[in-house]
């Protein structure tokens, strides 16, 4: 293939993920919503969209209630008014909506789907074949932060901009010991590849090898994500909603559009390295399976973040920084001195460890 | 064939994010215009094909560095740049920042043209960039350099810490 031909493979690919993702975007809201509800004993949205079927006896029955949900949603975000308060920075103001979901749509790229598909030699991604990917993920979450300082600061309201600082120092806390975490599969497979980190898990998911390093890197995607337990920055009882308070319209739905695309990615990014990725039954045989193993993995990823909502309460401010601090960053680097340290003494022969 | 496109077109960015950076009286306009640079720089890597030196750039300096800049621009609320013409005793600093440029440009200017008369054309060999490759290099031949550079960075936390603990008794 010519490089001309792998740019514009790439574009298509890249397009077209990019619209499975906010298209997924719209229905993990939904599923937030109608999971959230029932754990919460209520119903949910469940009136847009519903198929009606014949009547039964007394009931009314429905089908697919609330379906059309996050279109209702979408369309009342675009019509709303799109106000720009007086007192903003202009240029900083719109572009902290772009800052956060740029970040979030540029995660996709690196991500592995399934293996050898649709005439993909290796793997099927929108940019396969980079060496880097576990830092080109790093990279990427640090950029992410600038959104939602930006948006506080730009702003210039006082709530916004506590919620941007508190994001900022928890983004920056968490970030470190998610760092380490990460280092640990890398050092089991041998590679930033994410397909040859999926590859090296044929012999068992990492969750079995490293239960540490899995634990830890999902506490730390909550804190990365802002979701609960660590949603400090938009704590509506102190902060009104933190940094987005000044924002209405789409451009207030963009950064809960990249939040939960975020929540995609990072469901997709643990699935890859410590569940075994796109591998299952028969993934050698059909290896468009893989794309399916990896939506199954995803969704339980999604469930599980929506699950901790509704059951943790939020942590207070310095309970967070000491928790980010005092006890997982220990705990990370612990775990990156003694994975190191057993890799090591098991490549030499001397403790049977099967890598 | 397109490299030198994207070369024109990232020094662009990149020189004009640099003067956008001097040039803005706005602080935190100023810091993002250096992260733009930044990242341009990163991208450079990338076309030299050094995508491990590409990522750390973007991690460090766009990610880490910046980021604790705007931190500390926002808190100190230091957005707005007062005439620095009333700051006495910095007088000199004009001419010197000056002379110190123009002897810069010289040194370049003549380093550039010395490489084109001579033009020897003798191609370096390529290097391996791999992640495994710059890890073999920085533990292998370069352990010293890195372990002091280690120290430095151990000693600058632990004295801002202990200087930290005396202020708060004294």
């Amino acid at each position: 293939m010519t490089l001309g031909q792998i740019a514009l493979r790439a574009l298509i690919a890249g397009f077209i993920m990019s619209l499975v993702v906010i298209t997924g975007f719209a229905y993990t809201t939904l599923l937030e919503r109608r999971l959230l509800a029932r754990l919460q004993a209520r119903i949910g949205p469940n009136r847009a969209g519903y198929i009606p079927l014949p009547r039964k006896g007394k009931r009314e029955r429905r089908l697919l209630g609330g379906i059309m949900q996050p279109a209702a949603d979408a369309v009342k975000l675009f019509f709303k008014e799109d106000a720009t308060p007086a007192m903003v920075d202009r240029v900083v103001y719109n572009l902290a909506p772009m800052l956060t979901v740029i970040p979030a749509i540029l995660i996709l790229a690196v991500i592995p789907w399934a293996g050898p598909i649709l005439g993909y030699e290796e793997y099927f991604a929108i940019a396969p074949g980079i060496d880097v990917g576990i830092l080109f993920i790093l990279a990427i979450t640090s950029i992410g932060v600038y959104g939602v300082v930006l948006a506080g600061w730009g702003s210039n309201s006082k709530y916004a901009i506590l919620g941007g600082i508190r994001a900022s120092a928890q983004m920056i806390s968490y970030e470190l010991s998610l760092a380490l975490v990460i280092l640990a599969p890398v050092m089991l497979a041998g590679s930033m590849n994410l397909n040859d980190i999926v590859v090296a898990q044929e012999g068992g998911w990492y969750v079995l090898f490293l239960p540490v390093a899995a634990i830890v890197f999902i506490i730390g995607v909550f804190a990365e994500l802002q979701r609960a337990p660590f949603d400090l920055l938009e704590a509506e009882q102190e902060l009104s909603s933190g940094y987005n308070v000044e924002y209405g319209g789409m451009r207030f739905g963009m950064f809960f559009m990249a939040e939960y695309m975020k929540m995609i990615s990072f469901s997709a990014i643990a699935a890859v390295l410590f569940f075994g990725g796109y591998r299952g039954p028969f993934v050698d045989q059909f290896p468009a399976l893989g794309l399916l193993y990896m939506f199954i993995k995803i969704v339980i990823g999604l469930i599980i973040m929506i699950w901790v909502r509704a059951s943790l309460p939020r942590l207070r401010y310095d309970q967070l920084m000491g928790f980010g601090w005092k006890v997982l960053l220990p705990i990370a680097v612990l775990n990156f001195l003694i994975t190191a340290v057993i890799i090591v003494l098991a490549s030499e022969g001397i403790i049977a460890f099967p890598i | 064939m397109g490299q030198p496109v994207v070369f024109i077109a990232l020094a662009l960015v990149a020189i004009l994010s640099a003067f956008g950076m001097l040039l803005s009286h706005n602080a935190v306009h100023a810091a993002l215009f250096l992260v733009l640079n930044f990242i341009t720089i990163g991208v450079f890597y990338i076309v030299l094909a050094a995508p491990f030196i590409a990522m750390v750039q973007i991690t460090v300096y766009a990610g880490a560095i910046m980021v604790l800049f705007l931190f500390v621009i926002m808190l100190l609320g230091a957005e707005r740049l007062e005439g620095a013409q009333n700051v006495p005793n910095t007088a000199w600093q004009r001419p010197l920042a000056v002379f110190l440029a123009a002897v810069l440009v010289l040194a370049f200017g003549y380093l550039i043209i010395q490489e084109a008369v001579s033009a020897t054309g003798t191609a370096l060999p390529p290097l391996d960039s791999s992640p495994q490759a710059i890890g073999e290099l920085l533990f292998g031949s370069y352990i010293f350099p890195f372990e002091v550079t280690a120290v430095l960075l151990l000693v600058s936390m632990i004295s801002l810490v202990v200087w930290k603990a005396q202020d708060k008794r004294g």
